[in-house]
């Protein structure tokens, strides 16, 4: 039955009478702006994150203290050597439902998106991918060099199609289904920070 | 069978309540018009969108086939379902093969297509709706109202008695803030209990045999990411070519829905994770039908981003459940009719084809001139009302006697000078039983043409 399905569905597709259309050239025309970091900054205050800008993972270290959000009393991981101090390691975690009551996780992301604060966070090199989901606060580390315009130059630079999960992360976790009142927090993370910093992260 | 005007009508029975719906989509309208603004490019992106999803469904066959392919290559499991039942069944027989008793679901307008739902706990499996709107709506035990924002008819106090009976928050509490929080305590419990987590698909890349999936609030991800196993339902429309036309299809996506320039999560699966299973099942229901008419394949191209509800008077002012369709609105008055046009056969009236739903269209559905066409058909198959059905008939056959039209005209003038108020204001005048008709004017339109003109 399946099979027939499979060869129904596609012989009605093929014998509907469809003019045939050219595929478009990609889409390139983009919003570019004058400073994307900047721009950056500024859309991922619009969405409820914060920006951090950093220098070193020293000061970056010093920023995230500063936030109040390091309290060792908690449980935090991180995959970025210093920034932070852990208190657990994600590759000793087996099952992904004892992660319930992360509080903090710092997670290196690969680049960000001027036009909407997206950062592209692939999970290969985290062991469990619910992780940014879970935590109660998350931190996202880029490289400040690594900021594009619009998204079509994020695509540009992605190659899809190896087994794997990545999510465009922009802001925490957030609803407005009450009412239309914003409330940051639903789900996910209640709050995101995102460090810009110029030294680049070792991966821990 | 009642149809849109008369469950119109009981919503409108509160005019303040109907005031406030209004406002509350023409603030989303509004947030959207804003973010629109943001971007120079944003009418040659909807030319690009409208471009792509042309291309698409016309080697629909060829994409979905890739898609199968390398969604295999994968890992994933690939299933094929003519309608809405077999659909059903397929979910069925795989919750029942992991032994799953509870599950979690994010939004899937496909899912509410086929009554998912009910079907499952007949069953004897527990479904769990995640994303905070729809959560709200099922523990009402209602459907959704609007395709992005499911309870956007529900006042916040309802909402707080709703969750103090379910929920037990406190008695009168109605904040939203406080709200949510309860429901992320309820919910975030539900994902670690839950056996398998259901997700609809945004977009599906046939060069990849990947899928995106967009949310705010993290719910997706949350339902795919803890329990073994994950189940995807697609209509086969949701396929694009490439990863190139997710760019595209992104920025238009938030942008047009609430005014963000991204969802929060837009979240790419390529694959099971490791350890997991994922099964992607592929829905046809009367999709292949559609892409074979001419005057309506267009509206294959819908990425459900509600724009079209939000700016549309009929929906503001009668709210998503007179339309008692599981796609409300313009869209639904178009997607609707297609499944079923004996049952819907007042959606294509409840418009005044105003055609602002097709300028805001991100993918340049032409839905208001469809809606025009659609009002032919059901004429043609004879599925207009009665009263419809004499009104058009006298109504033509005054307009193909021109000096009937003008006898009639001066009638109509002259009775509306001289009648009593309960000869014009009565029940078999609709169009006085909200509005005062305007004062006759001495000529008609001939007259006057006449004496500027001196013909």
């Amino acid at each position: 039955m399946a099979a027939d399905s499979r060869s129904a569905i596609l012989s009605a597709v093929r014998s509907a009478k469809v003019p045939p259309v050219d595929r478009p050239a990609a889409f390139t025309a983009g919003i570019h702006y004058a400073d994307p970091a900047l721009q950056f900054a500024e859309s991922l205050q619009l969405v409820g994150g914060r920006c951090l800008r950093a220098t070193t993972i020293a000061d970056a270290r010093a920023q995230l203290q500063a936030t109040g959000l390091v309290t060792p009393e908690r449980r935090i991981c991180s995959l970025i050597p210093g920034i932070v101090s852990p208190t657990f390691h994600l590759d000793q975690v087996d099952d992904p439902h004892t992660l319930e009551d992360i509080w903090l996780a710092v997670l290196p992301g690969e680049f960000a998106v001027a036009e909407n604060a997206a950062i592209w966070l692939p999970t290969d090199r985290i062991k469990h991918r619910v992780v940014p989901f879970l935590t109660q606060h998350l931190v996202l580390v880029v490289s400040s060099g690594e900021v594009v315009h619009n998204m079509h130059e994020a695509y540009q630079r992605l190659t899809l199609g190896a087994r794997g999960f990545g999510v465009f992360l922009s802001g925490p976790s957030k609803t407005a289904d009450i009412e239309q009142s914003l409330v940051i927090g639903a789900h996910g993370a209640r709050s995101l920070h995102v460090v810009l910093c110029d030294e680049p992260a070792g991966a821990a | 069978m009642t149809g849109h005007p008369e469950r119109a009508a009981r919503f409108i029975e509160l005019p303040q309540r109907a005031a406030w719906h209004d406002q509350s989509l023409w603030f989303v309208r509004a947030r959207r018009d804003k973010a629109v603004r943001t971007l120079p490019e944003w009418e040659s992106l909807r030319e690009a969108a409208a471009a792509i999803k042309a291309h698409t469904v016309s080697k629909l066959a060829d994409y979905l086939e890739e898609f199968e392919r390398n969604a295999t290559r994968l890992g994933a499991h690939v299933h094929w379902a003519r309608d809405a039942h077999e659909h059903n069944q397929i979910v069925l027989k795989i919750l029942q093969g992991h032994g799953v008793k509870r599950l979690v679901k994010s939004k899937s307008m496909l899912t509410e297509e086929c009554h998912l739902n009910p079907y499952l706990e007949e069953h004897g499996i527990e479904v769990v709706d995640t994303d905070l709107g729809e959560r709200i709506v099922q523990l009402a035990n209602e459907p959704p109202s609007h395709i992005v924002l499911p309870c956007i008819h529900k006042k916040k106090e309802e909402i707080g008695e709703l969750f103090h009976e379910h929920l037990g928050t406190d008695a009168g509490a109605s904040d939203p803030q406080y709200l949510t929080e309860a429901a992320r305590g309820h919910l975030r419990d539900r994902f670690l209990r839950a056996d398998a987590g259901l997700t609809g698909v945004n977009f599906a890349i046939a060069a990849t045999g990947g899928f995106v999936v967009c949310t705010n609030e993290g719910n997706a991800d949350l339902g795919a990411s803890l329990p073994p196993l994950h189940i995807a339902c697609m209509g086969i429309e949701k396929l694009i070519p490439g990863p190139q036309d997710l760019g595209v299809f992104l920025r238009l996506l938030a942008r047009s829905a609430t005014g963000q320039a991204i969802t929060t999560y837009s979240s790419h699966f390529h694959g099971p994770r490791t350890g997991g299973e994922l099964h992607i099942v592929l829905v046809d229901n009367g999709r292949s039908r559609v892409l074979d008419q001419d005057d309506f394949r267009r509206s294959l191209n819908c990425i459900r981003c509600g724009a079209c509800m939000n700016t549309c008077p009929v929906y503001r002012r009668s709210g998503g459940h007179s339309y008692n369709a599981v796609v409300p609105g313009p869209i639904g008055s178009i997607l609707e009719p297609a499944r079923d046009p004996a049952r819907h056969a007042s959606l294509p009236h409840a418009c005044s084809l105003c055609g602002s739903c097709s300028d805001v269209c991100p993918v340049k559905i032409n839905i208001h001139e469809q809606l025009l066409i659609w009002r032919r058909e059901l004429a043609q198959q004879k599925l207009l009302p009665f009263t419809k059905r004499i009104a058009m008939t006298l109504t033509s056959a005054l307009f193909q006697r021109p000096r009937l039209y003008a006898f009639a005209g001066k009638m109509g003038r002259m009775a509306l000078r001289v009648l009593p108020r309960f000869m014009v204001y009565n029940r078999l005048n609709p169009w006085g039983r909200q509005r005062e008709l305007p004062p006759a004017p001495p000529q008609s339109f001939r007259e006057l043409y006449q004496i500027r003109h001196g013909r």
